[in-house]
Order: structure tokens, then sequence, then C-alpha cells
């Protein structure tokens, strides 16, 4: 039988504020444990919590970014469970009036755009840091815990369960991880876990409208863990079911080694959260003007800057979807061209050797030496035709290497092209008069003969000379014109 | 509305969430109280409140923010003054599943 998946994600995202949502606590990473603490965010008794309103205009922001409907009430709620990562012993989340919901996320997969129905988005906490003293939380006789990060606040952003291929799952967590990186509310590290994705997934025969027995995927930090994990948990659940079995409903949990899904203890996932109003917060009643305030404030999104790039610059659809994808690298094109109008040939270089090395070094744009000026000087270097193509691709490595812009390069390394007709035609001469066999060899017909003088000529001038003069010069003596 | 009753097995499963043990005796006990609270909810439920909003809060407050600023929180030692094991700067806790 032919089977299709149906893929729902749930992402938690951290909001990049200077506080906590309910203290003043710093949100900064990597501290010392437990010195990012004060009696409310630990819990202590008789404090209270009050909200941080950057936390609100954020989720607002993401809200309209993802097409939602932007609550007029809203409240919070409290999510309660034991667990040692969370000191008061039940989540402050929002239950059944977050403040956005109804939206939607347009993704492009092999060239097809779908839309990706938003369910919620709802703000609640963060918990703390388990560190256990065994290789696994079972096999731990005690754990420590840091609660430096309980409290930050957290988007919850959960997708109606539109997604049909592990492939759109991972398109739509880089699409949504580009606008909360265009909106600048959150840093989105999956490695810190600044950005995390939970997934429900359930199988069902092609063109059945029910919903198969679903299972939730947790423990996913990576772009590559999300589709792996779907993958193997999709042809998972295709041969239970193939082999007469049944799908149980269970939290599972991605083991990144053995590339497999397993069953997560049952008594984890003991979920009966007994929500109710939190009694510490009063209610948020949200104003048009402020929404249409943030509204007002929303920079231009990626499938506008997409639209943008092939219109002006007539970039071909791929390359201005890559570009795109990230807020800084389509800033960094953005700025390379008020600088060097050509914008094609700087999305070549962009997408070509510039992503190459970043890729090479698993690099972010932003920790790049080169600038966009620097790119810029480089790209007006071989215009003038100071430097060639080839040369440059040199200069650029030594740029993206040591931060040195390429002027200097070139004078160093002694880079500059020869296009001085005289002095090419003494080397174009003496490679003729040193070769006459490859000399008839052209004149018979035979066409790559040309090469080879090409290229003894850039022998000779260490492959300093101009190539297109040199061409020229060898055709006008070769008499080929 | 049909009348709620709580059995003994609900306060069993209620115990458990909050981590509670209970006797045989107090399980009794709760099963009868929380059953009396459940009636006087019954009382409650004959008043008409048809033209009543519901209220998320008893206070009639809306929007109480605070600005987005950092300050110190608690110096760790004292964060850690009431944790009955702490080791590397963090709490210790015992065997979690
Ligand atoms: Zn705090």
């Amino acid at each position: 039988m032919e089977y299709e998946a149906v893929i729902g994600l749930e992402v938690h995202t951290e909001l990049k504020t200077n506080s906590k949502v309910f203290c003043g606590c710093t949100t900064a990473f990597g501290g010392e444990p437990n010195t990012h603490v004060c009696p409310i965010c630990l819990g202590l008794p008789g404090v209270l919590p009050v909200l941080n309103k950057r936390v609100v205009e954020f989720a607002i922001k993401i809200g309209l970014a993802l097409n939602c409907k932007i609550a007029a009430f809203s409240k919070f709620d409290r999510k309660n469970y034991y667990y040692p990562d969370l000191p008061k012993n039940y989540q402050i989340s929002q239950y059944d009036l977050p403040i956005a919901a109804g939206g939607y996320l347009p993704i492009e997969v092999n060239g097809e755009t779908k839309s990706i129905g938003i369910t919620r988005v709802h703000m609640e906490e963060d918990a703390g840091k388990l560190l256990h003293s065994g290789e696994s939380i079972s096999r731990s006789p005690y754990s420590l815990v840091d609660y430096n990060r309980t409290g930050v606040p957290l988007l919850e952003i959960v997708s109606e369960p539109d997604l049909r291929t592990p492939e759109e799952a991972r398109a739509y967590l880089e699409k949504l991880k580009a606008i909360l990186q265009y909106t600048d509310v959150s840093d989105c590290k999956m490695e810190e876990g600044s950005l995390r994705c939970d997934a429900n997934v359930s199988i069902r025969p092609v063109g059945s409208d029910k919903f198969g027995t679903k299972t939730e995927i947790k423990n996913m930090n990576s772009f590559r863990a999300l589709q792996r994990a779907l993958e193997y948990e999709i042809q998972r659940q295709r041969e239970v079911l193939e082999s007469g079995g049944r799908i149980v409903q269970e939290t599972r949990s991605w083991d990144e080694a053995k590339g497999i899904t397993v069953s997560m203890r049952s008594k984890e996932q003991a979920h009966d959260y007994r929500y109710f109003p939190e009694p510490d917060l009063v209610p948020l009643v949200i104003e048009r003007e402020w929404v249409e305030e943030i509204r007002r404030s929303l920079p231009e999104l990626p499938d506008a800057r997409k639209e943008r790039l092939i219109r002006d610059y007539g970039l071909p659809p791929y390359d201005a979807g890559v570009i795109t994808s990230s807020r800084d690298l389509a800033d960094f094109f953005d700025r390379t061209v008020a600088l060097h109008p050509d914008a094609k040939t700087v999305s070549n270089w962009v997408m070509g050797e510039l992503l190459r090395l970043l890729n090479a070094g698993n690099l972010d744009i932003t920790r790049s030496l080169i600038k966009p000026a620097g790119l810029a000087e480089l790209l007006r270097l071989m215009d003038q035709g100071t430097i060639s193509g080839k040369m440059a691709k040199v200069i650029f490595e030594e740029m993206f290497s040591t931060g040195k812009d390429p002027g200097t390069i070139v004078r160093e390394q002694g880079l500059v092209q020869i296009s001085d007709e005289g002095e090419l035609a003494a080397v174009v001469d003496r490679v003729l008069a040193g070769n006459p066999g490859v000399v008839e060899d052209f004149r018979a017909g035979k066409e790559r003969a040309l090469g080879f003088l090409v290229g003894q000529v850039m022998k000779e001038t260490k492959g300093k000379a101009n190539p297109g003069l040199v061409n020229k010069l060898l055709k006008e003596r070769l008499g080929s014109n | 509305m049909a009348l709620v009753t709580i059995s003994k097995a609900d306060v069993e499963h209620v115990a458990l969430l909050a981590r509670l043990e209970l006797t045989e005796e107090e399980k009794e006990r709760y099963t009868q109280q929380l059953n009396n609270i459940l009636g006087y909810m019954e009382k409650m439920n004959a008043l008409d409140t048809a033209g009543v909003e519901p209220t998320a809060h008893v206070l009639p407050m809306q929007n109480v923010f605070r600005e987005d600023a950092a300050r110190p929180g608690l110096p760790r030692e004292l964060a850690l003054h009431n944790a009955p094991q702490a080791q590397d700067g963090m709490y210790k806790v015992p065997r979690i599943v």
C-alpha cells in the first residue's frame, strides 16, 4: 500500500530580550551556573511575576509575520507538572487564549509553493537545564540543575498537520527561522538550544482523509536531524503497519548517533497538566493601535525580499531564494550591490565563492572576514582589468582567511595582471617562435592548438597575462580573425 | 448539569500528580471532603449567571508590564543557600526516573 506522512511541527524559540519574561534576570547565554537567577525565577515563596512588555511586542510581531490574527484579549495559564528543571512545579504558559492564532507560512519545495497553516503562537517561560551524573537520565543516581535558563521568554509556534514529507518539514523550519531572524526576535541558534523543534508524525494510506495514530518526536537538534528523524520514523511506522502491527501513541526521542527514534518511558508522559488561569498575572487587552504600530515596524520579510531581488536585479529565483534565506546574507548582498551595481556578478560571487568557503568552514556570514566593501573592491579591480578572474578567486580566498583588502593582497603578491599590449606581444611572439609545430597544427585546422599556445603565454607570465588580450594577440598573428 | 462526584480512584490520581503519599484513611477522608466541596459548587451552579461576563482574573486590572531591563539577581551562595544539596554551583537532585 502507498502511504503518505502527516507531519505537524511545534517550534520553541527563545526571544532576544535583555531580561527574562517575568523577572529582571539577564537572558545572556553561557553564564556560570545559577548566576542569572532571583527569587522570582527560582520560584521562592511570596514573589510575583511581572510581564516583560517586549515579550508581548515580539510575540505580536511574529504573529503578524506569520499572517496570524492577533488576540484582542489574551491571558496566561499554569501548566502543572513536576520535573526538577521547573522550580515552581508549574510553567507559566498560555492555554486557551494564545496571543496569536490562525496564520499561515508559504514554503517552497522543488519549485512548488505550498501554504502551511499556523495553528497558534503563544508565550511561555523556558525551563532550567539538567546535567546528569550518568550517561543518561535513567542511569544517573543524581542530577545537577542550573536555573539560568529558567524564565527566559519562549514563543511556541504550532503548525497545522499540513506537512507531507521530511523535506517540507525542513523547508518550513528553515523559513520559520529566516522570519525569526529577519524580525530580529531570536538568535535561532539550534546548537545553543534557542531554536528547538518537536514533530508530530503519523502515516495514512494515500487518498485517505483520516489521520493515523501519531507519535511525537523530540530531541532533534539540527535541520539535518529533523529530516533524518522524520525519514526514520515514517519508515518505522510503515514497517509496523505492513507487518500487521499498530502504532502506539507515544513520545519518541531521536538518537542522533544511532540514527533511530526510541520510545521514551511512559512514566515521563503522564500528560495531565491541569491548566488553570494564572492568578499572579492580570489579562492582556491588546489595543489595535499597538498592533498596527508593530505591523509598521516589520522589516522586509524573506518572500518580499526575494521578489525584489528577482524583479529589480533579474536574479534567478533559485539564487534569490538562497541569498534571502538568511537576513545577514541578504544584507551582505544588498550592501555589496550598493557599492558595485552589477548585481548578477555579486550574486555569482556570493552564491559561489563566498558560500563555498563559509560552508567548508561551517561559518556564519556574520563571522566572515570579507566585508561588502572588500568584495566590491575586488570586483572593481577585475572590471578594470587589473586582475583576471582566476586571480580574483585566489585573492578572494586570501581575503576570506586574512581579512586583508584586495588592493593590499594584489601589491603584496605582485598579482597585477599584465595588460600592456607591447609587453604581452613580445611574450606571444616568443611562444610562437618556440612552437612552430603547434602553429602548423593550428593552421591545419586544429582549434585546440590555440589553447595550448594561450597556456604557454600564461606559463611564461606566471599566470598574470590578461587572457582576453593574449587571445586577441595570438589570433592576430595566426591570422584567424 | 449532572452531579459530578469524586471517586477514591480520582483522589489517588490527583495525589500521584501532586506527588502526595496518602494513607488509606486519608484517601477516604479526602474523597469525602472533596465531594463536599463539589456539592457546594452545585449550590453555586443554581445561580443564574446568563448575563454575567466570565472573568479571567479576580482583579479588574489589565496590561501590567515591566520594561525590558536586566538587573542583577541573587549572588549564587544565596541562591543555593536553602538547597538540601548542591554541587559545582548547581542544585543536586536525586534520581529523576
Ligand atoms: Zn530571575
